[in-house]
This record gives structure tokens, C-alpha cells and sequence, in this order.
């Protein structure tokens, strides 16, 4: 069996922190994770780090692997390159509570700021809708969103322009998108989307794209139509010549 | 020491999976105030893991089937020790339990109609399972995530309960600690539910994540609530067993509903040659039959990979021991045949297991479409857990209920596939409910302010022994050697009372269990915390194992390798009495009903 080098930032509430590097025995089918488990079980008992199902399903171990945002559970040792030390950090756009464990509570408001599910009245008569599988299919995109914040943590946004009182994040235009396509669904959210979630600010380069563990379509098939759908509403020259006549 | 905070709720739940969730929307629908505490970030609960689908008799696939079909499998797969009463409820109430999910904002896949689609499942006569692709679980939770948090909830995220509080014998809070500072906080409650799932991680091999330790189950054990049915634990026939760092984790059931056969090292599907006789009548004649029955063929029979999980795992044990196993000791599970019956097979597998397909492709380089999966058993369920009411979900204690994989009762010997997530709202939404009523009919609580004191103190005790104590995370690792080893899929006395002295030794071991530095987010120090839920369990599953002399569902005695009618009316139950230990004794089940008898006869054919 092999050794690696894991370099793994250490911090504590109040404090700088800073790079601690751990070597531990590296073995066949190995992810990032279980070598995180490994230190903590052998060598740093105090080391924080959030996890559940370390099967990619919960979205709770996202880090920043080599400086790219991952889920370390699906982060196999395999794909880096162990002759160097694996940098392993906290998502930088969150702020910091210990070691790889960061303050995620702003998405939780956030979400709490979107104009919930409102589905229309029912189609038969014993209170049930009908659906084709084909709208489901859409909708289902976005719904197998796990909440691992990655897309939050890469956008630049919040990352580097610190938005966070403007801009909701690829994250929650994707739950927007969801609501808005969802074929039962009846509520406005195309003014909030405008006036206070901050979707002009997205110039979509992607990066939440190409983080997304559940490779969801966030730029092309979430923000994108929600931008046109902003746009046909609030500045299309036709309709708002017509509202001026209604 | 005073604890940093005090909260008061008229309801407060502890746990924020399927169970926690629906009971807070239930109860704070109904106007009470609702504090709910989770372990984890709200959303990360390990429901998010499961994948079939949730199991009700909505009829929309098939229209024979109906509350009474869904209750006699339900009976059968328990081999009828079940709570009759939970049974009943839980066939009658799931369908509007899942139709209301849709109107919370669910996306169910669908019929050619429009409608919620169902697919078949082991032990389900017929196609029942409502589902969302093999994510159904994180359906469930988001759904009611998103539906919760606009209801006026207080959620408490990543706070760990320690110790359950009484009032005059009623449940009236709880003391907990956050994990983000260490600190300890007292919650006030008129009635407190729990909703804290399984105890998988008592095992080394189970499809558990860290908080299933049995938290809910130890909690009201300590607290003088009675748990039954503590010796059946349901190990998941399809495990991934390859590579070592997955092992354990889930492969669904759904893998074998859309046609997946289980296949020996000699390529024979072995599971045509050992079927029970009373799932005879149901079962497929031929792998032809089989298929055809997958495929939605309504006069075909299930194949035998869809017998209940309890035989399939044992199954596949068989094979593993004779010889006849994979190269990583499990067997071979192949959906990629199918291409022989499919013209567009690898788009459909992909389609209709999407994370099956990622999860081998991205943990195993392995293309399900194209190659056999290796699988074995898995610690995943635990059929035992707190005695409730079957209306109420009230335990032996007042004031506190349970629901969830946390109670028992519905499930009996052993759980269908689909069941646990249509009980996780049929019986959340009941214990909030009730819960609700119960806190409405009830004056102020009073904390006892010594057992807090005792509680906080003896929590901190491995920081006063430090670095020099035994390392948590080693007692917890041998713990699940031991009961994986002694008390896993097959049993035997002596084996079992070899791993009571080892528990034993584990609770001396616990108690020397050190830990340095300070109290925020301390995965060493939660260890501690955890062991003492962990031994508990354990010891109550030996024990409940010990006491039933026969083999049964999720329960297999080597020494007693069949069913014996004296336990065929009884469920074993455990409870903490004066001095501290355990007492073991046998319940009866009360007789059922002439009308429900009928229902089962019925459907025995």
C-alpha cells in the first residue's frame, strides 16, 4: 500500500488557519473523503468536515480539491496526481466556521425568499393532476439539484463581488427555473427575478455549469430562459407598447 | 453550568427526515409552534438516500390493486408479526399521503395518461412503488423542505440530542448541543417526537451515513420507553461490494424491478432454485415469465430476484460461502442483458436509473449498461425501534412519540422495499398530528434543571480525560466488527453471547473514550456522544436476538433455522428497568380482527 500527502486546511472559529499536511496509506477505489476519515480517525480527532452519504446524493462534503469545487466523496484518488499533496479547503465564499466546515446559511434564507410552489387547480375531479412525462422530464433537471452549494462557491458574483444582498446564485435560479417550468405551478416570480434576485448580474461564463456534480444544464437550461423570460416581460418594445394602451 | 440557550415549543421534533418533516408540517398546519432539531443540515437526512419509490395502492398502473392487496403483502413480508392495526393504516392512508406530496410540489414520473407511474417491487404484488427515476428520496425531502420552511417552523440544523427530559413521567424536552460552538441548549416541549431513523452504523457494512446510530432508539430506551422487535435488522441484499471504500453503499431494489437478474460465478440465476412456498404462487416459472412480468405484463409472475429482501440477501450469502460468488465476494447483479430484449436498452437503463449509472460509473469505472454490477448484503433498515400506539404513534412514555425507521410495528420480521417511505408520511403526518393535540391539552413543562446539569457534565468528561483516553473512533470500529461479525445475517447463541461480553468490554472501553481541543464541530468528542446510542442499540439487538428461538424475516438462527409457532404471536421487547440493565420479555401481539384475518386469507390464494 502507498502513502499520500493530503494538505488540508486547519482553522478554528475567530482564527487565520492555514495548510496542515497529513500522510496517510492510499488504496484502490479511494476518494478524497475516506482519506479525510482516515486523518480524522488516526491523526486529527478534532477535524471538521461535513458529510452523510458519501454517494454524491446529499450534496453536504463539498471542498475545494486542488483549488476546484468537488464533492470529495466523488473526488477518486485515481484522477490527481498523489506525487504532489492534494490541497484540500473549505468552499472560500462562504464564511469559515472550523477546518472544511463553512456557514452555508445564507442559501437556507435565501431559499425562504422564493415565492413558493403554488399548483393550479386540480384536473379531475377526485383531486389529482395530469403531467406528461416529457414536462416532467424538465422539470426533473433541475430537481436532482443536491444542494452541495458548488455552483454558489464557483460563481464570481458572490465569490469575488460579494453580492449576496443582490444576486441569488446559479443554485437558486435553478430552483426558480424549477418552480417556473413546473407544469402545476401558478405563481409569479418573474419581478423578483428582475428587481431584487439579481438575475441581470449573471453574464453567464458557465463555471457553475461545469462544477455541477449532477451535471445540470444551470446556464443553458435554467438562467438562460429565466433571462429571456425577464426580458419578454419587462423590456420586449412590443408588449410594453401594448401595456401602455391596456 | 447553565445551558447558552433556552427554547419552548408546544411540538418539538427531533429528526428532519421524511418522518420529522412531515409531522412538523402536520403539526404546525395545525397551529401549534414547532421547534425541529437535525443532526445534519436540513435536506442531508438519509432519506435523500433512498431510490425505488415510495409504495401506495393508487391503483394507477395496475387497477386490481387496492388497500387490501397492499396490506396482505405488507403481512406477509412481515411474516405477520407486524403491528396489524400500523399495516392497515399505512395501506388505507399512503395513497392520499403520496397524492398530497404532488400538491406540495412533487414530480412523480408518469403514465401515458398523465398520471403518477408505479413500478414493481419485491414482495408487491403490483407495480406500487411511486418514483421519481431511483432518486425518489431525494424527491420526498425536498419536497417537503421546501413546503416546511414556509410554514413558520423553527429548524435547528446540525444539533445533536443528548439526553430525552421528563416531567412526571411525560416527555417535556430535551438537551441538545450545537455543533458549530459546542454548546449546550435546553428545548422546553409539551410534546416531543422523534424522527431519527436507523441505527446502521452499529454494523461495518451497511448503506448507513454517520448519523444512523440509533440516536431516537437510545434516547427513549434511557428514558424507560419500551423498544420491540430489536432483532430485526434488514440487510439490503445489493450492497456495493467493490471498490473497499464503497462497500456498502445501496443499489436499488429498482435495479431488479426494471428487469436485473442476480447471477452466481457459474452464470446461473440462483435464485430460481430456492423459493419459498408461500411466494410460490407468485413467483415466475421461468426467466421468460420473469421478464415479462418487469415489463408490465399483468398475467406474468415476479421473478425471484424480487422475493423479499430478507431471502435474496441470505440468497446471496449462500452463494458467496459455497464458492460460487465474484471475484470481491459478492454476486454478479446484470441489468445490461437486457439489450437482448431492447432495441434502445442502454438509453432506457440510463433513463430509468440515472443514478445507478453515475454512481457505479463515477465510484466504480464501471458501465452498468454494458457490464454486470458486483453486490452483496448491506446493513440498511432496522424493522425494531420504539413501541407506538398504531393510531397515535404515542410510545410507553406520554407525551413522546415516534415515527419513522425510528418506531416499530409496521414492518413486522422484515420491510418491503417502498414501504419505509410511504410510512415515513403516513406516520409523520400521524405523530404530528397527535403530537399536536397532546401538547394542546397540556400546561406548562417543567425541566428538571439537575438531570440537565448531570447530562452536560458527563458529556464533557472526554475532554477532562484528553488525548490519553481510548480513541472514540477505534471503540466505534470495533463495536461494528463485533456485531457485523456475531449479530449480522446469520446468527447463532453462542456467537451472540460472545458479543454481549464483548459489549461489555465496549461500554468500559467508551467510558475511558478521550478527546482534546475545544467543543466546536468535534467529530472525536460526537463520537463519544454517539457510542453510548451505538451500545445501546446494540446490546438491545443481541439481546432481542438471544430471546427469539427461531428464524424469522430479517432474523436468521443457525441454531433455530425455522419458524416456530410460539413466536409466530409474540414480539420481543426490551426496556431499561430500576438498576440500569436490560429487561428482555415477550409481548403478545393482540389478535387481530376477523375483518383484516379475511383480508389476509383472501389474498393468500
Amino acid at each position: 500500500m502507498s502513502q499520500a500527502t493530503f494538505r488540508i486546511w486547519r482553522s478554528r472559529p475567530g482564527e487565520a488557519g492555514g495548510f496542515a499536511d497529513y500522510r496517510t496509506e492510499v488504496s484502490e477505489g479511494m476518494v478524497v473523503l475516506d482519506a479525510v476519515h482516515q486523518i480524522q480517525a488516526d491523526q486529527a480527532p478534532d477535524l471538521a468536515c461535513r458529510w452523510n452519504c458519501k454517494a454524491g446524493k446529499c450534496g453536504s462534503c463539498s471542498a475545494e480539491i486542488n483549488g476546484r469545487p468537488r464533492l470529495m466523496c466523488m473526488s477518486r484518488l485515481n484522477t490527481l496526481d498523489l506525487t504532489q499533496p492534494v490541497t484540500v479547503e473549505p468552499m472560500r465564499t462562504f464564511p469559515l466556521i472550523k477546518d472544511l466546515v463553512t456557514d452555508v446559511s445564507w442559501n437556507f434564507r435565501v431559499k425562504k425568499g422564493i415565492q413558493c410552489f403554488q399548483p393550479r387547480r386540480p384536473d379531475a375531479a377526485d383531486g389529482t393532476w395530469r403531467m406528461a412525462q416529457r414536462d416532467a422530464d424538465r422539470v426533473q433537471e433541475f430537481r436532482k439539484c443536491i444542494e452541495c452549494f458548488l455552483c454558489q462557491d464557483v460563481c464570481h458574483v458572490l465569490r469575488d463581488h460579494d453580492k449576496h444582498d443582490e444576486f441569488i446564485g446559479p443554485r437558486f435560479f435553478t430552483y426558480s427555473a424549477a418552480l417556473e417550468i413546473h407544469p402545476l405551478d401558478s405563481a409569479e416570480r418573474l419581478g423578483d427575478l428582475k428587481d431584487t434576485q439579481g438575475i441581470g448580474y449573471c453574464n453567464i461564463t458557465k463555471c457553475c455549469t461545469k462544477v455541477c456534480p449532477e451535471h445540470i444544464h444551470i446556464t443553458d437550461n435554467a438562467i438562460i430562459p429565466l433571462k429571456e423570460r425577464v426580458v419578454d416581460r419587462f423590456y420586449d418594445p412590443v408588449t410594453r407598447l401594448l401595456r401602455m394602451f391596456r | 453550568m447553565p445551558a447558552a440557550h433556552s427554547y419552548a415549543y408546544d411540538v418539538l421534533i427531533v429528526g428532519a427526515g421524511g418522518a420529522g418533516l412531515r409531522a412538523a408540517i402536520e403539526a404546525a398546519q395545525s397551529g401549534v409552534t414547532v421547534g425541529l432539531i437535525c443532526k445534519s443540515l436540513l435536506g442531508k437526512a438519509h432519506t435523500v438516500m433512498a431510490e425505488g419509490g415510495m409504495a401506495a395502492a393508487l391503483a394507477n398502473v395496475d387497477d386490481r390493486d387496492n388497500w387490501k392487496v397492499h396490506f396482505a403483502d405488507t403481512m406477509r413480508g412481515g411474516q405477520y408479526v407486524n403491528n396489524w392495526r400500523m399495516a392497515e393504516i399505512h395501506a388505507k392512508e399512503a395513497p392520499d399521503r403520496v397524492r398530497e406530496l404532488e400538491a406540495y410540489g412533487a414530480v412523480f414520473d408518469r403514465t401515458a395518461d398523465g398520471r403518477i407511474l408505479q413500478r414493481n417491487f419485491g414482495g408487491h404484488r403490483y407495480p406500487r412503488l411511486a418514483h421519481v427515476g431511483d432518486r425518489t428520496g431525494l424527491e420526498l425531502i425536498r419536497t417537503l423542505q421546501d413546503h416546511a420552511i414556509h410554514l413558520g417552523i423553527t429548524v435547528h440544523m446540525e444539533h445533536t440530542v443528548i439526553e430525552l427530559l421528563l416531567d412526571d413521567g411525560r416527555a417535556a424536552g430535551v438537551l441538545a448541543y450545537d455543533r458549530e460552538r459546542g454548546r449546550f441548549h435546553t428545548f422546553a416541549a409539551k410534546a416531543v417526537v422523534l424522527a431519527t431513523g436507523g441505527i446502521g452504523r452499529a454494523y461495518k457494512i451497511t448503506s448507513n451515513s454517520w448519523e444512523g446510530t440509533g440516536d431516537g432508539h437510545a434516547l427513549a430506551y434511557r428514558a424507560g420507553a419500551e423498544l420491540i422487535d430489536m432483532e430485526f435488522v434488514q440487510f439490503h441484499p445489493t450492497g456495493m461490494v467493490w471498490p473497499p471504500s464503497v462497500r456498502g453503499i445501496l443499489v436499488t431494489e429498482g435495479v431488479r424491478g426494471e428487469g436485473g437478474v442476480l447471477r452466481n460465478s457459474e452464470g446461473r440465476r440462483f435464485m430460481f432454485d430456492d423459493i419459498p412456498d408461500n411466494y410460490k404462487p407468485q413467483t415466475a416459472s421461468d426467466p421468460e415469465e420473469g421478464w415479462r412480468y418487469t415489463q408490465g405484463d399483468k398475467n406474468a409472475r415476479r421473478p425471484p430476484e424480487l422475493l423479499t429482501r430478507d431471502h435474496v440477501a441470505r440468497c446471496i450469502n449462500r452463494e458467496v460461502k459455497a464458492g460460487r460468488g465474484s471475484p470481491h465476494g459478492g454476486v454478479f447483479l446484470d441489468i445490461a442483458w437486457i439489450k437482448e430484449k431492447l432495441p434502445d436498452a442502454e438509453a432506457h437503463i440510463k433513463r430509468k436509473l440515472p443514478s445507478m449509472y453515475h454512481q457505479f460509473k463515477e465510484l466504480a469505472d464501471l458501465d452498468i449498461t454494458k457490464e454486470p454490477m458486483e453486490v452483496g448484503p448491506t446493513t440498511h433498515y432496522i424493522m425494531g425501534g420504539i413501541r407506538v400506539d398504531g393510531d397515535s404513534q404515542e410510545s410507553s412514555i406520554r407525551g413522546l412519540f415516534a415515527a419513522g425507521e425510528c418506531a416499530a410495528g409496521i414492518n413486522g420480521a422484515n420491510r418491503l422495499g417502498g414501504n419505509s417511505l410511504s410510512d415515513l408520511i403516513v406516520f409523520g403526518k400521524r405523530a404530528g398530528e397527535y403530537a399536536a393535540a397532546s401538547a394542546r391539552q397540556r400546561g406548562p413543562v417543567r425541566l428538571d434543571e439537575g438531570a440537565i446539569d448531570r447530562a452536560m457534565k458527563a458529556s464533557l468528561e472526554p475532554f477532562d480525560r484528553g488525548g490519553g483516553g481510548e480513541n472514540p473512533y477505534k471503540v466505534q470500529h470495533d463495536l461494528q466488527d463485533t456485531m457485523q461479525a456475531l449479530v449480522g445475517i446469520v446468527r447463532t447463541e453462542g456467537e451472540m453471547q460472545e458479543a454481549l461480553d464483548r459489549l461489555a468490554a465496549f461500554r468500559e472501553r467508551a467510558a475511558r473514550a478521550g478527546v482534546e481541543g475545544h467543543r466546536e464541530y468535534h467529530a472525536g468528542w460526537h463520537t463519544c456522544l454517539d457510542l453510548r446510542n451505538l451500545l445501546d442499540v446494540s446490546e438491545a439487538i443481541t439481546r432481542s436476538a438471544i430471546e427469539r428461538k427461531e428464524s424469522r424475516g430479517g432474523h436468521f438462527r443457525e441454531d433455530y433455522p425455522d419458524k416456530a409457532a410460539e413466536f409466530g404471536t409474540v414480539n420481543i421487547a426490551t426496556r431499561r428497568v430500576a438498576d440500569g440493565t436490560m429487561q428482555v420479555t415477550r409481548v403478545p401481539i393482540p389478535e387481530m380482527p376477523a375483518e383484516l384475518k379475511q383480508v389476509i386469507e383472501a389474498e393468500k390464494q
